[in-house]
């Protein structure tokens, strides 16, 4: 069984909300890629169909129309840097840059150490404390210059090498 | 002139708490509506109040509650618009994060008026700070009697769901976020039949904006007239103004519609850094026709200022470009947007967006000739008017209106093979 009993009790808790099981999809998915290091492996995939009576084809649909589930693993900290309009008005491809230098890879890529990945995101909400970066789809970092990657790089493995996982 | 907050509580100060929500007036108003006034009686205050849909289209919102059956057969549906993602845009998040209680009346009201069973509000996946913090206020309102069953003794059950969304712009889209929150993909549904209709789970359902179910309250507080003396005539009440780009001060000010663009960038963001001149401002959002410096000088935020300079003041996220700012990288980054977000359904739209990204790219690279600025010109034109939603009109304004407007500085792409601007502009 790839879906622990923990995770299939909590997305089971969501179903009175809905009058369809169907509408927990996404929170479900949400939930095993918060417990699984940030991505979607893909045994999980026919077990959810089967709790939530869909096709598997279905829950395949949803993963890949939508940019913050991963089917692939992401590093320990999946970085996303917004370059939208706004963001890139405000040096956002810079920071990227400064991102690429400092981890050794190009969006889409990952560290060998698995620690970090890199992405680029569209408009995060932030154009007012622009340029945005996402870290593991939870916390901002606004108001990012280039000068600030290698500081929160360094912050980020302390981290990691201090603490578990945090929630994806 | 100091801002006018209806919806944000004074600078420094958050409302998250129930407490202090109350301490200011809260729930006030719900309380009235539910003890005081008939349901029918609430939609014609709204539809007096000439209060519109603070999502991008300006739509009457008391108008689209009198779209519902009149027979009020159960379940009737609100989904609640948090998908806020339209680029420049990034008001919604400061009620979620600073005066959610204010959005939680607001939907119990429109609960009271429009015989609803449940409200779903669909929140960004990357909201996760606002999402948590709504959630908290949700809790509160159930423990404080103002969601649940029964409500004040008035006899209405009313739910209030939290539903996250997953990275995809064209959720924001009313038909799109419905068909999301079924949990399949956002594509957007043919109307009619219109979501009053046939929405959420084939009910009656209405969609409106967060900001849009927040004025709802002072309205009831205050009374319609009263909201209709803010702003002009038929852009009524305050906004929440985004500001972004280059001025010194970026934020969101909220302010009454009507309220000069000069206003906006020169006063209450600062103006321009180091003194640089305006070229260029998208006044809501970067779906929204751009306007040369010479016309936002001159223009008013409310809608139909902005229809009669030639854009639209969609969400109110106003974007500044100054003079070192090359236009064909701005059309550029708004054309990736679309060619990444487009639901992949209407032909126009899917092969559209990748053509206008294509060609801006080959425009920027040095490799544009002058037949594709007649290729935009075109393309834009089969984007327009012709799809199930107006996520490819979004794009063939976006971009195509900056070659229309700025149509020079494209011609000496093709001329200078490259950006005669790459000296000073901002990288894409």
């Amino acid at each position: 069984m790839a879906l622990s009993s923990e995770l299939t009790q909590r997305i089971s808790a969501e179903f009175p909300k809905y009058p369809e099981k169907r509408a927990v999809l996404l929170t479900a998915l949400h939930f095993v890629q918060e417990e699984s290091g940030g991505w979607l492996p893909k045994d999980v995939v026919p077990e959810l169909a089967q709790l939530l009576e869909i096709p598997v084809i279905d829950v395949w649909e949803v993963i890949s129309f939508y940019s913050m589930f991963n089917a692939e693993p992401v590093g320990r900290y999946h970085l996303r840097v917004c370059t939208n309009l706004s963001c890139c008005l405000r040096g956002a491809r810079a920071v990227v840059r400064a991102f690429e230098q400092a981890l050794d890879i190009r969006p889409g890529e990952r560290t060998e150490d698995g620690m970090f990945s890199l992405g680029e995101v569209e408009c995060l909400g932030s154009c007012g404390t622009a340029p945005v970066l996402q870290v593991n789809n939870r916390r901002y970092d606004e108001g990012l210059s280039p000068g600030d990657v290698g500081g929160l790089v360094a912050r980020l493995r302390k981290e990691a090498s201090t603490s578990k996982r945090e929630e994806s | 002139m100091p801002e006018l907050r209806l919806l944000l509580p004074p600078v420094g100060e958050n409302w998250s708490r129930i407490a202090d929500y109350r301490a200011h007036g809260g729930y006030g108003a719900a309380e009235r509506a539910l003890r005081e006034m008939t349901p029918e009686a609430i939609v014609e205050l709204v539809k007096s109040s000439r209060l519109r849909g603070r999502g991008g289209a300006g739509f009457p919102t008391g108008m689209k509650w009198g779209f519902l059956p009149k027979d009020r057969q159960r379940p009737r549906y609100i989904a609640c618009n948090a998908d806020e993602s339209e680029p420049g845009t990034f008001k919604d998040r400061q009620i979620l994060e600073r005066n959610p209680h204010k959005l939680i009346e607001g939907l119990l009201i429109a609960a009271w008026a429009n015989t609803i069973d449940a409200a779903y509000v669909y929140m960004r996946g990357e909201y996760r700070g606002p999402f948590e913090n709504l959630g908290a206020a949700v809790a509160e309102a159930y423990a404080a009697g103002y969601l649940g069953k029964n409500v004040l003794g008035t006899g209405l059950d009313f739910d209030v769901y939290l539903h996250r969304g997953a990275g995809a712009y064209i959720c924001g889209e009313e038909t799109g976020l419905l068909e999301s929150l079924e949990g399949r993909k956002g594509q957007p549904r043919k109307r009619p039949p219109f979501p009053a209709i046939s929405g959420l789970w084939r009910r009656p359902t209405i969609v409106n904006n967060v900001e849009t179910m927040s004025h709802v309250p002072h309205i009831v507080a205050n009374g319609a007239e009263w909201f209709k003396q803010i702003g002009v005539e038929k852009s009524t009440g305050t906004t929440i103004f985004g500001v972004s780009g280059d001025v010194v001060r970026p934020g969101t000010y909220e302010l009454p519609l009507g309220t000069p663009l000069r206003e906006l960038i020169f006063e209450y963001a600062g103006g321009i850094p180091e003194g640089r001149a305006l070229k260029a401002v998208i006044p809501g959002g970067v779906s929204m026709p751009v306007l040369t410096a010479e016309q936002a000088m001159q223009v008013d935020m409310s809608h139909d200022a902005l229809v009669a300079a030639g854009s639209m003041l969609g969400t109110g996220g106003i974007v500044v470009l100054d003079e070192r700012q090359c236009m064909v990288r701005a059309a550029l980054a708004i054309a990736r947007f679309f060619r990444h977000e487009s639901c992949g359904q209407c032909t126009q739209c899917r092969e559209g967006t990748g053509w206008l990204h294509k060609l801006m790219v080959s425009l920027e690279a040095g490799t544009g000739t002058p037949a594709d600025l007649k290729t935009i010109d075109e393309v834009t034109r089969f984007m327009d008017g012709h799809t199930i939603c107006a996520l490819s009109d979004a794009a063939a304004w976006g971009s195509g209106w900056f070659l229309r407007r700025f149509r020079q500085e494209f011609e000496d792409h093709v001329t200078h093979r490259g950006c005669p601007l790459a000296a000073t502009s901002f990288e894409v």
